[in-house]
């Protein structure tokens, strides 16, 4: 069982530069066909300054660090039981290729049902950009298989 | 690109369908990298059998990518306010994902026209993989 103490746990918060190299990268992994998000010409066409990061990226960004699993480990959750519940995301504003990106995660609820087979840890994580703009929250349910 | 109006769409209207070849190995390996998700469950079939699962399978974000494309060939991404999935079942090698959007609501918040946006993303047996929402802005 994932120790109740966790909830209003916050995480030690990252910064990630977001490459426009990864963005195009991305855009090929998810078969992307709108050339905004890899041909820098057409997002400037389109009225962006850079590549824009497409409505998911954010996700990424949280786990661009050296061991973006640490925190499984700091709660004493072994990774190979884990599962992805439920994700959220509520846009404030753009995120672009040469940002600079801060994410910062707190624990804000963990629960189980099947008298504990199941136990569910929720983060929320503010994304905020290099001129402290907010430019969105992440909430995310990650499911333990116990 | 501009949002469609809030007087050209209704309750109940679909979202052209967006239909994704199937997942292989290969598809998981470039998302691997792509989206930092290095979890060695989706690309290593001895960790993911040592895991109690009979070989790896999807990130449940590489289809909320997918679900998020349906989003944007519909809306420029500026007129996304929110956008939140469950994923309900898991996606397994050689699924082929088709996503849809039907709109059920339409409002005015903040002052501004919106509307509420049903989302699934299933594969081909129509199994249901990831249900969710999001919140648009439309034009006037």
């Amino acid at each position: 069982m994932i120790d109740r103490k966790f909830i209003g746990h916050r995480f030690t918060p990252s910064s990630v530069e977001v490459e426009k190299g990864q963005l195009k990268f991305f855009a090929l992994a998810i078969g992307t066909t709108d050339p905004i998000y890899f041909d820098e010409a057409a997002a400037r066409q389109a009225g962006h300054p850079a590549l824009p990061a497409p409505p998911t990226f954010a996700f990424s960004l949280g786990l661009a660090r050296p061991d973006p699993f640490d925190w499984i480990k700091e709660l004493d959750i072994d990774l190979g039981r884990v599962l992805h519940g439920e994700q959220q995301f509520e846009y404030l504003g753009q995120i672009y290729a040469g940002d600079v990106i801060t994410l910062q995660a707190e624990v804000v609820d963990i629960y189980d049902k099947k008298n504990g087979a199941l136990e569910f840890l929720v983060q929320r994580t503010t994304v905020t950009n290099q001129r402290q703009e907010l430019v969105g929250i992440m909430t995310s349910s990650t499911v333990v298989r116990n | 690109m501009n949002p469609p109006s809030f007087d050209s769409v209704q309750v109940g209207d679909t979202l052209p369908a967006l239909e994704k070849p199937p997942i292989t190995r290969h598809t998981l390996a470039l998302f691997c990298g792509a989206s930092n998700d290095h979890n060695p469950i989706h690309v290593d079939i001895d960790f993911a059998k040592a895991a109690g699962m009979p070989d790896v399978f999807a990130h449940g974000m590489l289809s909320m990518a997918y679900l998020g494309q349906l989003l944007t060939h519909w809306v420029p991404q500026s007129a996304l306010r929110s956008f939140a999935v469950r994923f309900s079942a898991i996606t397994q090698l050689k699924d082929r994902i088709t996503c849809h959007g039907r709109i059920t609501e339409k409002f005015v918040d903040n002052g501004e026209h919106r509307a509420r946006i049903e989302l699934k993303a299933v594969n081909q047996d129509n199994d249901v993989k990831l249900i969710g929402e999001a919140v648009v802005a439309l034009g006037h």
